[in-house]
């Protein structure tokens, strides 16, 4: 199991980036070149709050199930927990 | 201590926290449900500037700036105690609202007016984001660890009823005037009543004495000196932070989004329902629901919170598109059988108060329907003196309200109270999941901010992304039978679920690899 949340460190990251695309291209940029003013402001929202925090936070997620910071093991009274060191 | 008097000081703590908090959720959410009158008051059309303070008022107060209180107070809560901290946002947030009821219109003050609106209205964003986490924390600190998430998920109904109250309160006030005198001055009741709750809840919170882990904390010398450093800046605490938002509070936020307020625009919106019964409707099924919250708090405290969050989030990105669907049906009056003959259309032509020489045709068509739903259609055409000035896509207004009968009334009422079910089971035991993720010291911080993420920001983007997703689909239908072609999109309506979807399968995916539901890293 832990080699599956390993791997799937990779589809976060994959993810991050596909979500960092669409919140730009499909969200931001329309906005952006929006006539109407108040249009900005969502813009602005999804290219610097949004974009960042859902693109950034996912990358480093990814990263560290990629190098098995949410690996779980078994301590010797059977309880279950994550790596906390 | 027995457990009948544990129990009855408990109780008494968390009646106290929740009545601070459920005022809070009130405040928040009377003027998102005033927000056609108020913008009416503050944020007249026509004028750009408004508009952009208007839509500033909307999105920042709604989403960006509650992730912002949860750092601020977060880390006030963990450096010198959650009973000030959360003392602090109810003041704050009280004195915002009833400010904002006081505020004179545009028309008296100009552009001061939507300033100071937009002001008050972060100021209560800010706030909002540094109850929760306070609250939540201060309850589970209180509480024995195998009966946290019973005792927290009185906080966690706090929310739903803070919209029930919300709407009650302002159902009450426009049923006990003329229609004109709540559009005068009595909008501003609602705000004026928080003062007197939140002045109750003060004094209430005052005589609380501060929470026994943070003050054993604080006497050991054991509290953090930079709670901001400690939670996001060490990896050791900065990934359960981040498995906590992805893994949990991403796929809740957006399934109580949807279930609590995309529903009730959903109805209005798409099925053009009558704003009041819209609003009895969406307060019956939180009525039936909000008792749920305590069963799944307490259910988690026998089998884990874990699986009923990830059980939660699974049928609700199962069941989305047939209940929306079940709606649709019960609703719509596309799928409803006409009494032609009771049809009545009437046409006015008067002068254009604001124009000289314009005027404007209002057409109303009143249809019937066999199984008692009532419809109304008003149709306002503005014609121009001047023909050259027309314009076709400004010039008609129509607006379309739906009364339905009773039975398709309560069918939607059983569709929304589904949905609340689905909230209950992830929102329910969030509290307790979230406190037990993070050791006393840095608990105020690193809960608030994933838990503001995930409600704020990806709860709060729903409405935008979900119209977005809705209007793409429905202009492809149009493009497409314009061209005689076959339609793209089946259901269009339902194309505003995908982002729910999408994000709460993801949750669900993330929930269930990694987070495991056996431990909890608390350290009491």
């Amino acid at each position: 199991m832990n080699q599956i949340r390993k791997y799937m460190g990779l589809v976060w990251i994959a993810l991050a980036l596909v979500a960092g695309y669409y919140l730009i291209v499909s969200q931001a940029i329309p906005k952006f070149e929006s006539p109407k003013p108040e249009d900005r402001i969502p813009a602005i929202i999804y290219a610097f709050i949004l974009t960042p925090i859902i693109v950034g936070g996912l990358l480093v997620f990814g990263y560290y199930a990629l190098i098995g910071e949410y690996d779980i093991y078994e301590d010797p009274d059977h309880h279950l927990h994550i790596k906390e060191d | 201590m027995s457990f009948q008097t544990e129990k009855k000081g408990l109780a008494g703590i968390i009646a106290a926290s929740s009545v601070g908090t459920l005022i809070e959720w009130y405040d928040f959410y009377i003027f998102g449900s005033l927000a056609v009158i108020i913008s009416t008051k503050f944020f007249p059309a026509g004028n750009q500037t408004l508009a952009l303070l208007s839509t500033l008022a909307t999105f920042a107060a709604g989403f960006v700036v509650r992730p912002f209180g949860a750092l601020f107070f977060g880390r006030l809560g963990d450096l010198i105690g959650r009973k000030y901290t959360f003392l602090l946002t109810l003041v704050l947030m009280g004195l915002s609202t009833f400010l904002i009821g006081c505020i004179p219109s545009y028309e008296s003050i100009g552009i001061f007016a939507p300033i100071l609106v937009l002001v008050l209205r972060l100021l209560q964003g800010l706030a909002l984001g540094g109850e929760y986490g306070g609250a939540a924390t201060y309850v589970a600190e209180h509480s024995p660890a195998e009966r946290r998430g019973f005792w927290t998920s009185w906080i966690q109904t706090t929310a739903t009823i803070g919209l029930f109250v919300s709407l009650l309160v302002i159902i009450s006030v426009k049923g006990s005037m003329s229609e004109s005198a709540f559009g005068d001055w009595g909008w501003r009741v609602p705000f004026w009543i928080s003062i007197i709750m939140v002045g109750i809840s003060i004094v209430i919170r005052m005589r609380m004495s501060e929470s026994p882990l943070f003050a054993k904390a604080k006497a050991e010398g054991k509290t953090s000196v930079n709670p901001l450093k400690e939670s996001f800046g060490h990896k050791l605490n900065f990934k359960f932070v981040l498995l906590a938002l992805f893994g949990a509070t991403m796929g809740q936020g957006v399934v109580w989004y949807t279930g609590q307020f995309y529903a009730l625009s959903f109805i209005q919106n798409t099925l053009s329902v009558d704003v009041s019964q819209a609003s009895r409707l969406i307060m019956w099924s939180l009525l039936f629901g909000t008792p749920f919250f305590v069963f799944f708090g307490w259910l988690s405290d026998r089998i884990g919170r874990k699986w009923i969050m990830m059980l939660g989030m699974l049928v609700a990105i199962l069941l989305y598109r047939p209940i929306y669907t079940a709606m649709y049906n019960a609703g719509s009056v596309k799928l409803k059988t006409e009494i032609t003959a009771k049809t009545t259309v009437e046409v006015n032509t008067a002068a254009d108060p604001k124009i000289a020489g314009d005027s404007i045709r209002t057409t109303t068509t009143h249809k019937f329907y066999e199984d008692g739903t009532t419809y109304r259609e008003i149709n306002k055409l503005h014609l121009h003196a001047d023909p050259s000035k027309a314009d076709a896509a400004k010039d008609v207004n129509v607006t379309r309200t739906v009364n339905l009968d009773s039975y398709s009334f309560w069918q939607l009422v059983l569709w929304v109270f589904v949905q609340v079910i689905f909230v209950t089971m992830v929102y329910g035991p969030i509290a307790a999941f979230l406190v037990e993720m993070f050791p006393t010291r840095i608990r105020y911080t690193s809960m608030s901010l994933p838990y503001h993420i995930g409600n704020g920001i990806f709860g709060g983007l729903l409405p935008a992304i979900a119209l977005f997703l809705t209007t793409k689909a429905s202009q492809a239908n149009e493009a497409a039978a314009k061209l005689g072609e076959a339609l793209p999109y089946d259901k269009p309506y339902l194309e505003g679920l995908w982002y729910p979807i999408i994000l709460g399968a993801v949750s669900l995916i993330i929930g269930v690899l990694y987070i495991n539901g056996e431990d909890n890293r608390t350290e009491d």
